[in-house]
């Protein structure tokens, strides 16, 4: 394997990883935003805090993850992408910003009001969020970023596949927060919250499924690199995202939610990896591809490094966190006793003075 | 002051991309908001790991209730930080699509290892906050060493890039084509170690002060209990070494300027002309090529500058105009970050001296302790306020550079102008609000831990408890 796509493998692993963790989280947000009133609401809101609270502050650390070492490795390609594609990249970033401090604010807001506020702000900064980000990768895969930058900053990314790429986005971050949700529920044994998860999941599954069936048409003729590889070389990654799709949603229909978190899981990231089979060799496709793209053979090899030392540090402590949240280990209240050593301070040791 | 710095570069003769100025307020705002919550991100995991271990070691509950508290603080804070700092990396590419189309896989690995560095952080800030009372209290304490380690890798590969900028190494220019680029030796550039430690350290003060204002603050109310000594003192104390420190690590970093930046060293000494030796200059203007109202020191500007009572600062008369800084700004901005810095050794100086000498400062009934504590307030903002400075000194004094002597910044910045606009107001709209929130929010926490209540409630609390009390 030649340095630049064991980069880019690398850069790709970490756009996977992206989706299926932070789109679990970003997800969550379109269940709190329709979750309904601040009364009926509760509970699902409270289980999203419960759910993502631990793990969305790493999981964001992805996006970060993937622009350091496109910028590294593929310098100019990066230059090229945020000049043609800027509106939809601040977008994106208006959504990345008011959903990680309104989610921040919203736990330890003063007032249900408060709260309220800064939940709709993390609400629907979430569903945009993907939105955006779908429609950057469709306008990468439809071939709409001319290598020199400055393209059009409006039809590059409007054409339909960039819509496709923005609605199958939210329509499977929805999709996974809601197998992930829906399990953390069951096991939390509350099983009203289960039951009325268990049904929207099954209905964003199908909507999910049948749209991103249907997208398939326009991908043709809009996209037709990208609709030769995804119907050549990708194909079986399509068939095992339908086979695992299809399957987690049988799952879920027969509430065994544990299994469907994996099938899930490997619905989305086979969905991504065949959009990244489907255009390789290129990166800006039919502009650049990955060769052409790749910065000094020096700064390639540094990046083998660093990621190394990703997979030797970072792995491992994101298993710890993540086995924490994925097993019985924290699935009881969300605040625990207010100190674990000692019994709590009453009035009397700290006294009030005004 | 930004707007500022952007129309006096501006006043060059070449003609300038559309982008650059709204480039440039937009660099400023996000970098200025981000650098404070940054030094948080570095120096508050070690102060929580010093009082949690006090909580553990010495069974203090005190303790652990104020880190207990300062964690659920630091959630805040770095979670505002953490898509601040997002905001920069896309900006990378947006606003400076010239520096990073050329450059980004010289200057880019570091970055790669900040990557890392900010990944273990924000796992293992996940375990820390959740895992209250989930795990076993010495591992649980354990859990901080990765954040303050981190911290310190963090910002040595920032500021890495920074360094490498300022003094650019690691690749050649052949045929106006970038080769032989190597990494690392972009990375360890000569400028790296100083400008680190510079930074580390300043942190502390930044974050340092900050809290301790806050319980000062409490104490000037009355509040003069051992939860509040306890939570001044120990981020005091950490703010004092930093401060102490500073002089010396600054000093070292500036005596380098000589030889490798002089205009920039010739505009914070605000030498028009080559002297020997030459004097400090205390505040002053330069209007029209003249310096006017500043306080001459003699001999001062060699002994700081150069180590030596002979030895010249080079003038600004030597340097080509168009590779002049803006002169006023920078010197402004480094003698604010110098006399604020020393103002907050002594304030420093003045309480441990006092303290060891059987004065404690922080008793109500202690002559002067009035004074110390609205100092201890005022040293907060003041620390920010220097660490803005500082940063706005270096910033400034590199131009018209973006990587010294090879790149102007005019050559970084893209074309696009009138959408740079709408994202700069907008901006400046999304950060106005984000603090809002943050101090909306954080206010309200301390409210409420001043009324006793431990655990804040859930998002929608208290109507859930009502559900459920229903459901029963």
């Amino acid at each position: 394997m030649s340095l630049e796509i064991a980069v880019a493998a690398a850069l790709f692993t970490g756009v996977v990883a992206y989706s299926v963790l932070g789109g679990a989280d970003f997800g969550s947000g379109f269940y709190d935003l329709t979750a309904g009133g601040t009364r009926r609401g509760a509970e699902l809101r409270r289980q999203v805090d419960h759910s993502i609270g631990p793990v969305w502050e790493a999981n964001h650390v992805w996006l970060i993850f993937v622009l350091v070492v496109w910028w590294t490795g593929f310098p100019s390609t990066f230059a090229a992408v945020a000049t043609t594609l800027a509106v939809p990249l601040v977008l994106a970033l208006v959504g990345i910003v008011l959903r990680g401090s309104a989610f921040a604010f919203r736990k330890y807001a003063a007032t249900v009001a408060q709260a309220r506020f800064f939940g709709v702000v993390f609400a629907a900064s979430s569903v945009v969020t993907p939105f955006f980000l779908g429609t950057v990768a469709g306008a990468i895969a439809s071939g709409r970023v001319p290598a020199a930058g400055e393209g059009d900053p409006w039809s590059s990314w409007t054409g339909a596949t960039s819509l496709v790429g923005g609605v199958v986005a939210v329509g499977t971050c929805a999709f996974l927060a809601g197998v992930f949700l829906v399990t953390d529920a069951a096991r939390a044994g509350k099983t009203g919250l289960t039951a009325a998860l268990r049904r929207r999941v099954l209905v964003v599954g199908l909507v999910t499924g049948a749209v991103v069936l249907a997208a398939l048409v326009p991908l043709h003729d809009d996209a037709p690199t990208l609709w030769t590889g995804l119907t050549g070389r990708a194909l079986p990654l399509v068939l095992v995202s339908f086979v695992a799709g299809t399957t987690t949603v049988a799952l879920v229909a027969v509430r065994r939610f544990g299994p469907a978190r994996w099938s899930a899981v490997l619905a989305v990231a086979s969905v991504v990896s065949g959009w990244g089979v489907a255009q390789y060799p290129w990166l800006l496709v039919d502009e650049v591809t990955l060769a052409q793209a790749a910065g000094a053979p020096a700064t390639l090899q540094g990046l083998l490094v660093a990621v190394g030392l990703a997979v030797v540090l970072v792995l491992p402590a994101l298993g710890y966190l993540l086995w924490l949240t994925q097993t019985q280990a924290w699935s009881g209240a969300p605040e625990a006793p207010a100190v674990s050593a000692g019994p709590p301070p009453g009035p009397g040791a700290r006294p009030r003075r005004r | 002051m930004d707007l500022l710095t952007g129309l006096t570069t501006l006043a060059a003769d070449v003609p300038d991309p559309a982008g650059l100025l709204p480039a440039r307020q937009q660099m400023a705002l996000s970098l200025g908001w981000h650098i404070v919550l940054a030094c948080f991100g570095v120096a508050f995991p070690t102060m929580i790991l010093v009082m949690h271990w006090r909580g553990v070691h010495r069974d203090d509950p005190l303790a652990l209730v104020l880190a207990r508290r300062w964690a659920k603080v630091s959630a805040v804070l770095f979670a505002i930080g953490a898509v601040s700092g997002t905001v920069l990396s896309f900006e990378m590419g947006l606003l400076w699509p010239g520096l990073m189309g050329r450059f980004g896989d010289v200057l880019g690995l570091p970055f790669a290892f900040e990557g890392v560095a900010f990944f273990l952080e924000a796992i293992f800030l996940g375990i820390y906050l959740y895992g209250w009372g989930r795990i076993p209290p010495r591992r649980h304490l354990l859990m901080l060493v990765p954040m303050a380690l981190t911290g310190i890798a963090g910002t040595f590969s920032v500021l890495a890039v920074n360094g490498w900028m300022n003094n650019p190494t690691g690749f050649r220019i052949v045929d106006g084509e970038v080769t032989d680029v190597d990494p690392w030796a972009a990375m360890f550039n000569s400028g790296v170690l100083w400008q680190f430690l510079h930074m580390w350290v300043a942190a502390f003060m930044v974050a340092g002060f900050s809290i301790a204002a806050v319980y000062a603050a409490g104490m000037l109310r009355g509040r003069r209990d051992r939860h509040h000594r306890l939570g001044f003192t120990v981020p005091f104390a950490f703010a004092s070494v930093a401060a102490l420190l500073q002089p010396a690590i600054g000093h070292l970093l500036g005596s380098r300027l000589a030889d490798t930046q002089p205009a920039k060293l010739a505009a914070f000494e605000l030498a028009t002309e080559t002297e020997s030796p030459s004097p400090l200059r205390l505040g002053g203007l330069l209007v029209d090529g003249e310096v006017r109202w500043s306080i001459d020191i003699p001999y001062l500007g060699s002994v700081i500058a150069r180590n030596s009572l002979t030895a010249p600062v080079q003038g600004l008369d030597t340097i080509p105009l168009d590779e002049q800084p803006p002169v006023n700004i920078t010197h402004l901005a480094f003698q604010s970050m110098v006399g604020i810095g020393t103002a907050l050794a002594l304030l420093a100086l003045v309480y441990w001296v006092a303290r060891w000498r059987g004065h404690d400062l922080l008793r109500p009934e202690a002559r002067g302790g009035t004074w110390l504590l609205r100092a201890a307030v005022a040293a907060g903002p003041l620390a920010v306020v220097a660490l803005e400075a500082g940063w706005i000194a270096t910033e400034v004094g590199r131009q018209p550079w973006v990587v010294y002597g090879v790149m102007r910044t005019t050559e970084a910045a893209g074309n696009a102008s009138t959408a740079l606009w709408w994202v700069l107001g907008a901006s400046a709209l999304l950060y106005a609000a984000m603090t809002v929130g943050a101090v909306l929010v954080l206010r309200s926490m301390a409210r409420r831990w001043r009324e006793g209540d431990e655990s804040l409630p859930s998002p929608y609390g208290p109507e859930l408890e009502r559900v459920e009390e229903q459901r029963r």
